[in-house]
């Protein structure tokens, strides 16, 4: 099962691009508020996080999540359901 | 924070756009003149966008259908049919698309809306999972917002990530139910349904196909893609609305699934509604028996495929296929009103859709066209378009 830390590294890897240069991206940012993600473009990180883990993550944690220790710790939630 | 500070920065947008697009935001259609025109704003204008397809809501059979049924049975039944009981005619409707899709049960609902709310919330439960086209519609989204199941989406049209989701859940031993639609109503794209019916039957899961937008339309009789792509064995549930090519306001359900019957037991949006009105029950049932004749289906293709391609030659970007539904896309929404108004201006009315109802998040002025648009208003149609600045659709 991969780690904490490496699923946020994972995370942070696909923001970068889709972030301000200026901003920095903090575990604990908000990812609406904070980093200025539409719904659109949170679509677009679980598709590209599906892609990185081979996992499906179900639209329905987005409930659960605001930041990116909240998405870390739900996919870490889906890799222990899945036996990854 | 009091309870409507939330809506504050919309309530910016809107004020922000509506001093750009007044026009779309007051919009009142005060006189319906036909199934293809209307006075918009005070002005009279071409109604490209309908989703009217066979034209059928001025047809005389169906209005009379209508009137006859209110005069007879009243303005509307006050309640659900839990509660207030079944009409005959709810009976008589259910029976008679059965027997068009060739079904064994029937459930018919108040919307489009809730038959996709109700169904999604109940057909599956908390240890199953509903795999969706990602361009679905927003009752399909909020249709599995309100059950229980697992919610993942594959990407629109894509049967190999559709595939590697079906792979990946074997594991899990679960029902899985697969969640397609026809035409999708953003781009007039359909599913590849062969294709996904395939899937369906090789990993053993559920298949739902909602034809709101290709009953009536798409296949032979006007079953929609199911009939077309030869794959109606394959899917278990129909889902489809009576307010497109049925020209009314209702949906429904239907399936080869005896226990479908079971879901008017155990679906809230089925249970505490209000069942359709009479005049609503009749005037669909009069457009149903009109849906196979194959006429109005051949001259909404022709209308189609005409202003399809003027589009395209033009150099607009539309969607991937020849359709009824014909968006043509605007990657800047600022740019979209501007262009939206001239339409307007020039006496052609579409839909302006915006993110993030479109699907990559850009804007889209989306023309659905009909059976009884005539060849003069599909040539005014794309003269309005023709008229365009160009560069503004960048």
């Amino acid at each position: 099962m991969q780690s904490n830390e490496k699923i946020v590294s994972q995370i942070k890897e696909i923001l970068r691009p889709l972030i301000p240069g200026h901003i920095e991206i903090k575990t604990d940012a908000d990812l609406t508020a904070d980093l200025g993600l539409d719904s659109l473009k949170v679509m677009s990180i679980i598709e590209s996080l599906e892609d990185h883990l081979d996992l499906s993550i179900p639209i329905n944690i987005l409930s659960e999540v605001r930041t990116i220790n909240d998405l870390a710790l739900q996919i870490q939630k889906l890799n222990h359901k899945e036996g990854n | 924070m009091g309870i409507f500070d939330k809506f504050q920065p919309l309530a910016e947008i809107r004020r922000d756009m509506e001093k750009k697009c007044s026009d779309f935001f007051n919009l009142v259609i005060k006189d319906i003149t036909s199934p293809t025109e209307a006075v918009v704003n005070g002005r009279a204008v071409i109604h490209a966008g309908s989703n009217n397809y066979l034209g059928l809501t001025f047809d005389p059979h169906c209005i009379q259908a209508a009137c006859t049924a209110a005069q007879k049975e009243g303005t509307g039944t006050t309640g659900s049919r839990m509660a207030n009981g079944t009409y005959s005619g709810h009976l008589d409707l259910e029976q008679e698309l059965s027997n068009f899709f060739g079904r064994l049960k029937t459930i018919i609902f108040s919307t489009g809306y809730t038959a996709n709310l109700a169904m999604l919330s109940t057909v599956v439960g908390s240890e199953d999972v509903i795999l969706i086209d990602a361009d679905c519609h927003a009752s399909i989204y909020d249709g599995c917002r309100l059950g229980t199941a697992d919610i993942i989406r594959f990407r629109h049209n894509d049967t190999n990530d559709l595939e590697k989701r079906l792979r990946r859940l074997e594991k899990r031993h679960t029902n899985v139910l697969i969640v397609v639609e026809g035409l999708y109503s953003m781009l007039g794209d359909r599913a590849p349904l062969a294709a996904i019916a395939a899937l369906k039957n090789k990993y053993g899961a559920y298949l739902m196909v909602d034809e709101a937008h290709s009953m009536g339309v798409i296949g032979q009789t006007g079953r929609g893609l199911a009939e077309e792509a030869g794959v109606e064995d394959s899917v278990d549930f129909i889902v489809g609305t009576f307010s497109k090519s049925l020209g009314a306001i209702g949906g429904f359900c239907t399936s080869n699934h005896p226990e479908l019957d079971m879901i008017r037991y155990a679906s809230r949006p089925y249970i505490f509604t209000a069942s359709p009105s009479p005049a609503t029950i009749a005037s669909t049932r009069a457009a149903l028996a009109l849906l196979p004749q194959p006429e109005r289906r051949r001259r909404l293709w022709s209308n189609a495929d005409r202003l399809y391609k003027r589009l395209k030659n033009l150099g607009f970007c539309v969607g991937p296929e020849v359709s009824p539904v014909i968006a043509v896309r605007c990657s800047k929404p600022e740019n979209a009103y501007t262009l939206w108004n001239k339409l307007l201006a020039q006496g052609v009315y579409v839909n302006m859709v915006l993110p993030p109802a479109t699907p990559d998040g850009g804007a889209l002025l989306r023309c659905s066209l009909s059976a009884a648009h005539t060849t003069e208003q599909i040539n005014k149609i794309g003269d309005a378009f023709a008229a365009l600045p160009p560069h503004r659709m960048n």
